[in-house]
């Protein structure tokens, strides 16, 4: 949608006013990027990772592409398919290296577009539906990943394979069945390998499609800010273009610099030694990490050590599958009126002093060996994990006083609106 | 409702990984944190040479000398039992080799092939889009001929640990005894027959007879004297070549397109303040309470 100040799109050129005419797909990207859409004007560098997440989307699709051209996907060959791409292809290391390090940027933006959410209550009304398909995207994400890190056949992609769809053999009576069925055999081998690369090139699609929806959603209530409070008139917004398309293009350079630092000097930091060596179900690695973006939901798996009712292994794996489902209910958790961490006191605490260590341990003990303390260090963070999500948000959003909040966004920024009603400060998300 | 029910489920799995938690915690107040072990007490980590290597640092480029020596070294000493699978004669080219050395080189090799006019199998002298095969016929045989441990293919060696470059020069110079503070702190260690004791391997022993034994066991046809320690370090600086012999290419191609993005990035700067310039004070841009 857009406010009713938005600007309008008039096709002067011919060939334009044609187009408009037959196929209104000009309109559609001005109204969409351009300076038919109006946007808070207050949006911070935080606001920069959805853009960001897309730049990186298109990257894993192109050279993935590319990659595709000189891969096999049997288990015979795959491993010495990856190595003559890095060898003999042209430019391959660099599309080879690109990917790797595409996914885990990928990853980085996107971990941090989603804390975002969560600081900002990004995930309240009248942005839900946006919420709950990136939660969608983020698992299509974490699939596509787990596939493509099995496809180069290396130690690593083969036993990660068989811990994660092992994982499937905890369910009661079905699960044993299900993971044959999943891998077409009793472990990893050729079947398995075929239909993880059909399925890792088929995904990115399947995302781009739901990044689609996600940015349709968004459209209709336009960009939440840091203040959290909704526009309520033209002057607390900017058109989209030029006013982000410029802050986005510096943010997509300063990040691309990173990029470039890893693919060109340090491509192999974010992975495993492991993977450069083959495939072997005779050989078992002394410590079977994943890729480091799932780290944080490996240590709550294995933080589940023992029986309690059910199997420690089934709880290890429900938690691990609940550690994201959690993030789909989260609008009708947090049921605070106000949506910037920055007006709510407590629960700033409570983000910055609960949920992000315990994001952090997580992370650290998810590449640890599965050995004490470390397993102690993920126990303690993952119960905080649940409990930040599921009992004090619903808490604190009931008892919390939060901060006054400015009128509008205008007024925010330059300390006065001549619109503000006095005393009408308790804006809420209705 | 939903908030009810989610304090619930929320409580649970509090309980039940805490539950988990005091268990581990008694376990280790009563029984400490497991167990130190020879493998973990006396491991010793991977270094470089004094000095390091050229190809080291972001402006490193290899050594050609070195990698030529280092491929002499795998050809006579190496290559007895490790193959380089993913190096054909052809890629030697790289390191400085003429076309008529390359050609003899491959024809020193002798590759199984098929008789073209009667279909047997025979052996040929390598052409120089071969590869550095096993020597053994199959993983049964490498195995037997060497106290059940396959020697492990050299071609991605020095990516395929950490700190490969390194772990490969500390390896072939880190033959021991064992050493003993070892024998004394873990009685039950020992080093079976026919393994050797090395204390940069992850578990000590090796199935790997010291492969670099004597000085001067190479003669290398640029004259530099083969201590053990050069010939460790030119096999060393050897392998990370055939690891990824487009390390150097990789960082060169680096420089200019990290110039062209900080360029780029500054533009970009500037043109988005300038495009900002009209709209808000920047310090207050965001309109946030302080404090935060
Ligand atoms: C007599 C045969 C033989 C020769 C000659 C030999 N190796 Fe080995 N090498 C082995 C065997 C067997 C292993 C497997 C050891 C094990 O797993 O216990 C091995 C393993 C290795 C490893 C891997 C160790 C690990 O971390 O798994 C490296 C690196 C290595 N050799 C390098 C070399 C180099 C470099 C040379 C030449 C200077 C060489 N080898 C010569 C037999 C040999
Ligand atoms: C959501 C986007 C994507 C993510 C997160 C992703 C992730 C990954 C990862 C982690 C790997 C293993 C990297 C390695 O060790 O080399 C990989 C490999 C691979 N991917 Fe993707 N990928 C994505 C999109 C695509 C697309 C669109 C294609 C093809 C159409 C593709 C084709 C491949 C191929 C052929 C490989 C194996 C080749 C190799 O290992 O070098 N990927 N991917």
């Amino acid at each position: 949608m857009s406010f009713p100040w938005a600007k309008q799109y008039t096709p002067t050129n011919p060939v334009m006013k044609f187009f408009d005419e037959k196929l209104p797909l000009p309109r559609l990207v001005y109204d969409a990027v351009g300076a038919g859409y109006p946007v808070p004007r207050n949006l911070s560098y935080m606001w920069n990772f959805g853009v960001l997440a897309g730049f990186f989307l298109v990257l894993q699709i192109v050279t993935g592409v590319v990659l595709a051209m000189h891969y096999a996907a049997n288990a015979q060959v795959a491993f010495a398919t990856t190595e003559h791409i890095m060898r003999d292809v042209n430019w391959g290391w660099l599309m080879r290296y690109a990917h790797a390090n595409g996914a885990s940027f990928f990853f980085i933006v996107v971990y941090l577009h989603i804390f975002r959410g969560f600081f900002y209550g990004s995930y309240k009304a009248p942005r839900e539906m946006i919420w709950l398909l990136g939660v969608v995207i983020f698992l299509l994400m974490m699939a596509t990943a787990f596939m493509g890190y099995v496809l180069p056949w290396g130690q690593m992609s083969f036993w990660g394979a068989k811990v994660i769809t092992g994982l499937f053999g905890a369910i009661p009576l079905v699960g044993e069945p299900i993971q044959i069925w999943l891998l077409g055999g009793f472990a990893p081998d050729n079947a398995a390998l075929n239909r993880f690369f059909s399925l890792h090139f088929l995904l990115p699609f399947v995302i781009a499609g739901v990044v689609i929806l996600h940015i349709w959603a968004l459209h209709i209530p336009g960009s939440s800010n840091p203040t959290g409070v909704e526009v309520k008139d033209e002057s607390d917004t900017v058109p989209f273009h030029p006013y982000y398309t410029a802050k986005d293009g510096f943010g997509l350079g300063f990040v691309l610099i990173f990029f470039a630092i890893m693919v060109f000097f340090l491509p192999n930091a974010l992975g495993h030694p492991d993977n450069y060596i083959e495939a072997n179900p005779l050989s078992t690695p002394a410590h079977i990490v994943p890729e480091w973006y799932f780290w944080p939901f490996y240590a709550i798996l294995r933080a589940f050590t023992v029986d309690f009712i059910l199997p420690a292994k089934l709880w290890g794996v429900i938690a691990m599958f609940a550690a994201i489902l959690i993030w789909f209910f989260l609008p009708w958790l947090d049921k605070s009126p106000v949506r910037s961490g920055h007006y709510r006191p407590l629960f700033r605490k409570f983000f910055w002093f609960g949920l992000i260590p315990a994001m952090a341990v997580l992370f650290y003990c998810g590449g640890a060996p599965a050995e004490e303390p470390y397993v102690m260090f993920s126990q303690i963070a993952t119960a905080y994990y649940f409990l930040h999500f599921l009992v004090i948000l619903p808490i604190v959003s009931s008892m919390e006083k939060p901060e006054p909040l400015p009128y509008s966004i205008t007024e925010a920024v330059l300390g006065s609106d001549e619109k503000a009603v006095l005393g009408d400060n308790t804006e809420s998300t209705a | 409702m939903i908030r009810l029910i989610s304090i619930f489920i929320g409580l649970g799995f509090t309980v039940v990984v805490l539950w988990a938690f005091g268990n581990g915690a008694y376990v280790a107040a009563t029984e400490g944190l497991g167990e130190e072990t020879a493998e973990h007490a006396f491991h010793e980590h991977a270094h470089g040479p004094e000095g390091g290597f050229k190809h080291d640092g972001v402006f490193g480029k290899w050594d050609t000398a070195q990698l030529q020596r280092g491929y002499q070294v795998y050809k006579e000493v190496c290559s007895s039992c490790h193959a380089l699978k993913y190096v054909a004669v052809r890629d030697l080219a790289k390191l400085g080799y003429t076309d008529a050395e390359i050609k003899a080189e491959a024809a020193s090799l002798s590759v199984p092939g098929i008789d073209p006019d009667t279909g047997e199998a025979i052996v040929r002298p390598g052409l120089p889009t071969d590869y550095y095969l096993s020597p053994y016929p199959n993983d049964v045989a490498a195995a037997a001929a060497n106290n059940n441990a396959i020697p492990p293919d050299l071609s991605l060696m020095a990516k395929a640990r950490h700190n490969g470059t390194d772990y490969v020069y500390s390896l072939l110079t880190g033959y021991s005894e064992a050493p003993s503070a070892l024998k004394a702190e873990f009685p039950e260690f020992e080093t079976p027959e026919g393994l050797y004791f090395n204390s940069y391997f992850p578990n000590l022993n090796l199935a790997m007879a010291p492969p670099l034994t004597t000085d001067g066991q190479v003669t290398y046809a640029d004259g530099t004297d083969a201590t053990i320690d050069q010939m460790a370090q030119d096999v060393a600086a050897f392998l990370t070549w055939t690891a990824e012999p487009t390390l150097v290419e990789r960082r060169q191609h680096g420089w200019p397109v990290l110039g062209f993005l900080l360029f780029a990035t500054i533009l970009a700067w500037l043109a988005k303040k300038q495009v900002w310039s009209a709209v808000k004070p920047r310090k207050e841009a965001q309109g946030l309470p302080d404090g935060d």
